[in-house]
Parts: C-alpha cells; sequence; structure tokens
C-alpha cells in the first residue's frame, strides 16, 4: 500500500479547527488578554492557510502575506497592550463586561 | 525511502496537529491568564513545526521569533504587570449567549470543512515548486524586495506607528 503524501484539505482542517477554538474563546471568555491572545490564534491559523495554499497552489504570495499579516499583530499586540494597561490603570479590571463606557 | 519519508511525514503532521488542538483548547479553559499564555507559546510552536513541513523555513523562524517569542513575552509581562487575583477568583459563568455564539462557531467550522471536501481547492499554479521552495528564504526575499517592496516600506511606517502610539498610550498624564 502506498501512503500519499498529507493532502492540502487535512492542513486546512487543522486551520479550520484553530480558528473555531480562537472564535469560541473571544466569545466565551471575559478577560481581555484571554480574548487577545485568542485573537492571535485566529490570526495564527489564517496564516497556516496561506501557507498551506502558497505550497499547493506553488506561489509565493502566501508567504509574504503572512510576512504582512505577522508584522500586523505585532503592532496589534503592542497598541492593544498598551490600551490594557492604561484600562487597568482607570478603571481597576480589564474584564469586558465591566468596561461599557462606549455602551449606548 | 520515500515511504518512510511520508509515513514520518504523516506523523509529525499528525502528532503536530493533535497538540496543537489540545494547547489551544487547554488555552481557552484555563483561568490562570499565564497558563494560557504559555498553552499559547506551544500552540505556536507546533504551527511552526507544520510550516517546515509546508517547505516554509522562513515563516517558521519568524513565528518563532515574533509570535512565540516576542509577542507572548510581551503578553506575558503586561499579565505581570496587572493584578489579576479578582479576575482568579471570580468563577466563570456561562451565558445563552455565549453557549449561541459557540453553537453557531462550530456550525461555521463545518460549513468550512463542507466547503473543503465539496470542492477541491483548485488554481492556476505558479512557478515556485517544491525545490525552489526548498531555498525559502532567498525566494522570499527576492519577491519581497522586488515585487513587494512598497508593501514592505509601509508595513515598517505601520510598525513605527505602533510604537509610538504604544509609548504614548501608556505614559502617565502629566497633570
Amino acid at each position: 500500500m502506498i501512503l500519499p503524501p498529507v493532502p492540502p484539505a487535512f492542513y486546512l482542517v487543522l486551520s479550520g479547527i484553530l480558528f473555531t477554538i480562537g472564535v469560541i474563546g473571544a466569545l466565551t471568555r471575559r478577560n481581555a488578554i484571554v480574548v487577545f491572545m485568542c485573537i492571535e490564534l485566529m490570526l495564527n491559523s489564517v496564516n497556516l492557510s496561506f501557507i498551506t495554499f502558497s505550497r499547493f497552489l506553488q506561489s509565493i504570495e502566501g508567504v509574504l502575506f503572512a510576512f504582512f499579516i505577522i508584522a500586523v499583530a505585532a503592532a496589534e499586540a503592542a497598541v492593544g497592550l498598551a490600551i490594557f494597561v492604561m484600562l487597568y490603570r482607570s478603571k481597576e479590571t480589564i474584564n469586558v463586561d465591566e468596561v461599557n463606557l462606549l455602551k449606548w | 525511502m520515500e515511504t518512510i519519508g511520508t509515513i514520518l511525514q504523516w506523523l509529525i503532521f499528525l502528532g503536530m496537529a493533535f497538540t496543537s488542538i489540545l494547547a489551544s483548547v487547554l488555552l481557552i479553559t484555563r483561568k490562570n491568564p499565564i497558563h494560557s499564555a504559555l498553552f499559547l507559546i506551544l500552540n505556536f510552536l507546533c504551527v511552526a513545526v507544520i510550516y517546515l513541513l509546508l517547505y516554509s523555513q522562513f515563516i517558521a523562524i519568524i513565528q518563532v521569533l515574533v509570535y512565540a517569542g516576542a509577542i507572548v513575552m510581551l503578553i506575558v509581562f503586561v499579565i505581570m504587570l496587572l493584578d489579576l487575583e479578582e479576575e482568579l477568583r471570580s468563577r466563570l459563568k456561562l451565558f445563552y449567549s455565549k453557549v449561541i455564539g459557540s453553537v453557531l462557531a462550530v456550525l461555521f467550522l463545518f460549513g468550512l470543512i463542507y466547503g473543503l471536501v465539496a470542492t477541491s481547492p483548485t488554481g492556476k499554479t505558479g512557478s515556485y515548486t517544491a525545490e525552489k521552495m526548498s531555498a525559502n528564504v532567498k525566494a522570499v526575499g527576492e519577491a519581497l524586495f522586488n515585487q513587494y517592496l512598497f508593501p514592505f516600506e509601509v508595513v515598517s511606517i505601520l510598525l513605527v506607528v505602533a510604537i509610538i502610539g504604544a509609548v504614548i498610550l501608556s505614559k502617565r498624564k502629566l497633570s
């Protein structure tokens, strides 16, 4: 029996599962930092599907997109965590349910 | 020889996929944010190994350096800076809205898998074959500094803006 190499669908399903776990975490957790980590997880799973398509369509663009996504994620981490520090300083909590100043 | 390589590929893929899913499930269920951050690192490292299986050494290196190194380090630093003991003591409450959101997310996953099974991903294949991608860093560098030079510069400006924004946001107001 000849075993075929891992098909692209497996990588894409893994990417989808990781993305869904990230969505569930971002929806159910109330700690802003954990929500932030779930968003990083989702970005990472999108990167995985970009790399998969780049490999199986033999194109370099997916790798470059993943590179730019990582750069944007780094910028987002810097600004987001600064916002959390400022939020904690003014409200003494980073529970996203208690931060409802802009809620109408 | 070919079959041994393929078996190893399957074993590495299945092991890393299982570990990364386990790590991300533990990430969203642990109450202590530090534990979540450590499981996030584990997940990033597993995904980096999967990038290596996909002939993308450059992104694997960047993943370990930037994601597992810099970003998670920043997250752990901020967790330690804030006093989150009150959050630890409060129990994980379950609301209907959360359950509905989770069910919708799982439905979304089923939709994704259906889309994958129903249509195989097709498209015009490019010129970067496996042999060419094995010198991945060189290929990425050539594409980045020729064809994608302008987006590269824009991203560097974005990073500078983000750094300045972070400093201004976290600076204590002089009053």
